[in-house]
């Protein structure tokens, strides 16, 4: 039987070995070298029977086909839109991928500028360099209002919680529209700036201390402290 | 005449004091700061991100872009900022002796850009840049086999001594410099001799420097994993 040289939730530089021995199988965040697994991200490291795991804690959005991600148009070509979505590449957003009709030789401007934000999904993706986004389906569009703020992609999964239960109970105490794209970008929509605000601060502050447990229970706490001391005023 | 003791009282295996601090650039992706004695550099990681012009890029794999330089006022003597022959040469063989222990087969027609400057220098900055440069890579989260260390040895007078510095370096008709480079297996990445040394001696020093690299790879575990576990423990 192999050896295992760590404990769940451990934090793994690149270069620590993980695991001596072919009964383990290293599935994302780690490699096999020779008999050993070794780290070569930086994060947490966990295991799911055979396969050892590290949860990268810092590095670049990797597109995946699904993925709904915010995007802004970076640039232009006769057939349609790139848009910079926090990743290593710049997305190809075709005009046949797009719910709008557009006609034949229609400005293509009218529909998404430079600088729009857009939530769209992941359609493609072959070998990264090249990523096809769509926004056909339901809440997929050009953003207006609100305001987006940007995080590490690796946190994103904090940010929504088991089932969605942290972005559940944001909108709930925050009363504010949420919107979160698995690139690292945040869409809030709020009715005044000051629940906006409030959302930013929350989501900055998942992003901050992201390796602690039972941290949805603890943002309740912060949010509900902070409407309290908004009706005392 | 025999070198009998360091200038600055240090013992002949004895590298200068250590600190090394992530995440001092806020705009960058990842960064990192490593000062050994007076020689302070710091490193910024930029990427992996599209390459641009177009003929660099490899379709195979992620290309690395390093760039060395040493600020104006690093050195007693004004240093005319820019790119030089010599930061041009030392640019190079930080990207070689990095490249190894990277993984960029999933980025293709992209680059990794590492910025390394030289904000004190007393000797051994190519060794402090390629410390930082390593922690920065391993803060901005690109795939890597291992962390890459850096010391300097070399033969001063008649003695075999560890982390040269300056006085040191200009002792009598000067010294015998070896920056060495390895990984966490103590694989070497880099190797640079000029000067004599024998064959006995130079086996000596690599011995020496796999020492030193050892004991800066643990500083540069223990300052990743601190920067980490700060946040978690507040």
């Amino acid at each position: 039987m192999g050896k295992i040289f760590f404990k769940e939730k451990d934090l793994v530089v690149p270069g620590d070995v993980l695991a001596e021995g072919m009964d383990y199988l290293p599935s994302g965040g780690c490699i096999r070298e020779n008999d050993k697994i070794i780290a070569n991200h930086l994060g947490l490291v966990s295991q799911e029977n055979r396969f050892v795991r590290v949860i990268s804690l810092a590095g670049k959005y990797i597109p995946k086909v699904g993925d709904t991600v915010i995007g802004y148009v970076a640039d232009m070509s006769f057939n349609g839109w790139f848009l910079d979505i926090n990743g290593p590449y710049e997305a190809a957003l075709m005009v046949k991928d797009v719910a709008e009709f557009i006609d034949k030789d229609a400005d293509l401007a009218q529909f998404y500028n430079f600088g729009d934000l857009v939530i769209a999904k992941v359609a493609k993706v072959t070998r990264y360099s090249n990523i096809n986004l769509t926004t056909k389906g339901p809440g997929l569009r050009k953003i207006t209002g609100g305001k987006v703020l940007s995080i590490t992609s690796t946190k994103v999964p904090r940010v929504i919680g088991k089932q969605g239960s942290m972005v559940q109970m944001l909108k709930e105490k925050t009363n504010c529209n949420i919107m979160v794209g698995q690139n690292g970008l945040v869409w809030i929509e709020g009715k005044s700036s000051e629940d906006e605000l409030n959302a930013t601060e929350a989501i900055l502050k998942i992003e901050y201390e992201s390796h602690i447990d039972g941290l949805t229970d603890k943002m309740k706490e912060f949010l509900e402290d902070k409407n309290e001391l908004h009706k005392k005023k | 005449m025999s070198y009998t003791k360091r200038n600055d009282g240090r013992k002949f295996d004895e590298p200068r004091k250590m600190e090394a601090k992530i995440g001092v650039i806020p705009r960058a992706d990842g960064s990192a700061m490593f000062k050994i004695g007076d020689t302070i550099a710091i490193a910024a990681v930029y990427g992996p991100r599209e390459l641009h012009p177009k003929f660099l890029q490899n379709p195979e794999k992620g290309i690395l872009r390093c760039n060395y330089d040493m600020t104006s006022f690093s050195v007693p003597e004004r240093k005319k900022p820019g790119p030089s022959r010599r930061g041009t040469e030392i640019s190079l063989v930080i990207e070689k002796s990095l490249l190894p222990v990277l993984d960029l087969n999933q980025f293709p027609n992209a680059v990794v850009d590492v910025f390394i400057e030289i904000i004190q220098a007393n000797a051994g900055t190519r060794c402090a840049g390629i410390t930082a440069a390593s922690m920065a890579l391993a803060h901005a989260g690109v795939p890597m086999r291992n962390l890459v260390s850096a010391v300097s040895v070399g033969k001063v007078g008649d003695k075999i001594v560890i982390d040269l510095d300056k006085s040191e370096e200009d002792y009598e008709e000067g010294a015998t410099d070896i920056p060495v480079a390895m990984n966490g297996d103590h694989e070497i990445t880099l190797l640079q001799l000029d000067g004599e040394i024998s064959k006995d001696e130079l086996l000596k020093a690599l011995e020496l420097a796999r020492k030193g690299c050892a004991e800066i790879d643990k500083v540069q575990r223990d300052t990743l994993k601190e920067f980490y576990r700060g946040i978690k423990d507040e």
